[in-house]
């Protein structure tokens, strides 16, 4: 089972600003926990991203940072939750190019494809939570029950 | 009770502060010119400082005598309020900090404290003790008018540099005839990236550019904003003429990319800026001649 070992920061996401803080914040974790270079970039391009949602498609949001352990392996467990529109239809907004915007529609579909772990919760209406983890080193096999 | 404290209403302490704040306002003034927060400021000449101090002087002695010894608002300090925002942001330009600055405004109260006393020598203690209190207050009032108005102008400094940063970080560089280049560095958000596109454009125009290398080994983080603002860039200068080529695409940065599904075929990349100007020295006809000779050689 996954351990969580604490919730070591929550980051306001209200400005671009904010979004700069959030990078840098999830750079320094990651180095801290032993990344690779590669799987370093790739969390805090991801984090880039849903940040990045949460400011301008959920109108604002936040953050949290957490370290998790699984049988030794050491994570990085990042939650960007909002209290706007939410995502009405979740497949189409995962899919390659789909932006209600002008954006290129490859953030969110991005994202899940640079972390290891990925799960969106998400209604009309209700917000969005979009949590991802990724894993120094490789992600652990799968175990019985999990 | 000495004479003095017959005159006007002497007997309230803040009556009795204004008045000798307006009768000692000479003195007081020469005294802080030369403390650090006046002397840093006027420095060409020490007449222009004792003349603020003046003017801070009589905004005092005006609070003093409408009572408001502790209200930020009180009109008094309307008057040099402008001047102490100016004598704010030199100090602050100046690199010191809010810390730095309330001391030197704190250092301000003893010389007035040791007049006042001296004036005050022989009047019972107690009125003493309430004068000198009424002085202290009043000068932590200035000083928090004072540091209003440091952060005010610390604020001003932080969004001038925000926006100077956003001209200085995108300098365009005449490598060659015809061949400009971008070394961008830092966050590449969107208000940057109009800033980069508008100079590049002008750029391309004013040298007649062929070719524009935007450099972006400075840029710490490609997503997919990020990618679609050079895509953006790349499509405007290929509308004005030139071909853009975009370097310093770092390893990690490349495999992120390619994860990301975001498709940069459309654009020239190489991977360093030398590799790009080699390209674009090639494309412009120019030789380049290993050692000895002229390094690089236009046709
Ligand atoms: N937090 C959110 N709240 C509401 N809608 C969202 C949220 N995140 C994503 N969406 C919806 O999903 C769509 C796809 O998101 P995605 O990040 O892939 O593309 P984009 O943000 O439009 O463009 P970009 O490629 O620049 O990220 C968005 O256009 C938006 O409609
Ligand atoms: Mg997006």
């Amino acid at each position: 089972m996954t351990h969580t070992e604490s919730v070591s920061a929550r980051l306001p996401l209200t400005s671009d600003l904010d979004l700069v803080r959030a990078r840098q914040h999830v750079r320094q974790m990651t180095a801290e926990l032993g990344f690779s270079l590669v799987e370093q970039t790739k969390l805090v391009t991801a984090a880039s991203e849903l940040a990045r949602n949460a400011l301008v498609h959920g109108g604002g949001g936040r953050m949290e940072c957490a370290e998790v352990t699984d049988g030794g392996v050491r994570g990085l467990r990042l939650v960007f939750s909002d209290d706007g529109p939410g995502i009405a239809d979740l497949d189409q907004a995962l899919s390659d190019g789909y932006t209600s915007g002008e954006g290129l529609g490859m953030g969110l579909p991005g994202a899940r494809r640079l972390v290891h772990e990925f799960s969106v919760d998400s209604a009309r209406g209700r917000g969005t939570t979009v949590t991802v983890t990724s894993w120094v080193a490789r992600p652990p096999r799968p175990r019985e029950g999990s | 009770m000495p004479e003095q404290h017959t005159a006007e209403d002497r007997t309230d302490p803040r009556q009795e502060v204004a008045a000798f704040l307006r009768e000692r306002r000479e003195q007081i003034a020469q005294r802080w010119a030369d403390a650090a927060v006046f002397r840093t400021v006027f420095t060409v000449s020490r007449d222009e400082a004792v003349e603020a101090g003046r003017a801070v002087v009589e905004a005092l002695a005006a609070v003093a005598a409408s009572g408001r010894i502790e209200d930020l608002e009180a009109d008094g300090f309307a008057v040099v309020r402008e001047q102490l925002a100016r004598t704010a942001h030199a100090r602050a330009r100046a690199g010191a900090t809010t810390g730095q600055i309330s001391a030197e405004m704190e250092a301000l109260r003893p010389p007035v404290t040791e007049l006042l006393l001296d004036e005050l020598s022989g009047a019972p203690a107690d009125h003493v003790r309430e004068c000198t209190t009424v002085l202290a207050v009043l000068m932590g009032t200035l000083r928090l008018v004072m540091l209003e108005t440091t952060t005010v102008a610390g604020q001003d400094l932080i969004n001038r540099q925000r926006l100077e940063m956003l001209e200085i970080a995108t300098p365009v560089i005449k490598l060659w005839e015809g061949i400009v280049a971008v070394p961008l560095i830092g966050t590449l958000d969107s208000a940057r990236s109009q800033v980069v596109m508008e100079t590049l454009l002008d750029a391309i125009v004013e040298q007649h550019a062929r070719i524009a290398i935007l450099d972006i080994t400075g840029v710490p983080t490609v997503d997919s904003l990020v990618a679609q603002h050079l895509m953006k860039t790349v499509a405007a200068a290929r509308l004005m003429g030139a071909e853009c080529i975009v370097s310093g695409i770092r390893p990690a940065i490349a495999q992120t990319i390619v994860h990301l599904g975001i498709d940069l075929s459309s654009i020239l990349t190489r991977a360093s800026l030398a590799d790009a100007l080699a390209y674009a020295l090639q494309q412009q006809g120019a030789h380049i001649v290993p050692s000895s000779g002229p390094v690089v050689e236009p046709r």
